[in-house]
């Protein structure tokens, strides 16, 4: 991929990346979201991790995205917020990313991270060679990942439902009104 | 191949991004879309170094960590439900019951 190709993407990323915290109404912080994550897809693909790139667009700004939205309807948020936080909150949140960002430059300098770089492989990055990785190496943590989701799924619905016997507080309060 | 560094300021860049999110606003799935924009800036750097050790590793820590962000996001928008539900508000100010 050419150079200005990758100037663009980042400076795609970071812009709807600021969009994320700056949009007033959720859905549109959350259709930012979804940019940013399309365009570090593309630079995953970019950067040789294919699969990853993949699963990022199908898992990530496919079905979590849409969870996301799901639960913004549901609640009847796509209202606008109104102004938010204080202004010292926003003045020092500022300082601190700004901060932030110039110690992990400094940190993750390549001449600081001392590590030898080397050529792929060949197949590096194809279904292959993840899958190689994740069934032999990683194969305890791969299994646990799944009873990690099946806790989440479980989690989730008793988190969310309403418990049998009590009445809901709003229906409650629009009778009283 | 872009440099390394190149790759490491940007991910740099969308973290801190998500850190001023969580800092800047009060809206709880707001603050929540910033945990993924911080989660996605790590699997980038991740994704760099991995392709210039030519090892897969990185990419292996990469599917972990949506799979977590997965679980995360179904059990965080779980809470928000239930909190919503109660308080009808997603406002994190507004919600001071455990404050002294």
């Amino acid at each position: 991929m050419p150079p200005f190709l990758y100037i663009f993407l980042g400076a795609l990323a970071v812009v709807s990346a600021l969009g994320v915290i700056i949009q007033r109404n959720p859905i549109h912080s959350l259709l930012a979201l979804i940019a940013t994550l399309m365009t570090v897809a593309i630079l995953f693909i970019a950067e040789d991790a294919v699969v990853v790139g993949f699963l990022q667009i199908i898992v990530y700004a496919g079905a979590i995205m849409v969870l996301f939205l799901f639960v913004i309807w549901l609640l009847n948020l796509q209202v606008e917020t109104g102004p938010t936080g204080h202004l010292a909150l926003k003045l020092f949140g500022s300082l601190a990313a700004a901060l932030l960002v110039t110690e992990l430059i400094f940190i993750l300098a390549p001449h600081h991270l001392q590590v030898k770089f080397t050529h792929e492989p060949v197949g590096y990055g194809s279904l292959a060679s993840l899958a190689g990785k994740l069934f032999t190496d990683y194969l305890v943590a791969f299994e646990v990942t799944s009873v990690l989701l099946l806790a989440a799924v479980v989690g989730s619905i008793a988190l969310a439902r309403r418990l049998p016997g009590t009445d809901d507080p709003r229906a409650a309060r629009k009778i009283a009104s | 191949m872009i440099p390394l560094t190149y790759m490491m300021s940007l991910s740099a860049i969308i973290f801190a991004i998500g850190v001023a999110g969580v800092i800047i606003r009060r809206n709880i799935l707001v603050m929540f879309m910033s945990i993924e924009l911080m989660l996605n800036a790590v699997n980038l750097a991740f994704v760099a170094i991995g392709s210039r050790l030519g090892s897969m590793d990185g990419q292996v820590i990469v599917f972990f960590v949506m799979t977590v962000a997965a679980a995360e996001a179904a059990v965080g928008l779980g809470i928000i439900i239930s909190i919503f539900r109660n308080r009808e508000t997603v406002h994190a100010d507004d919600l001071t019951l455990m404050r002294w």
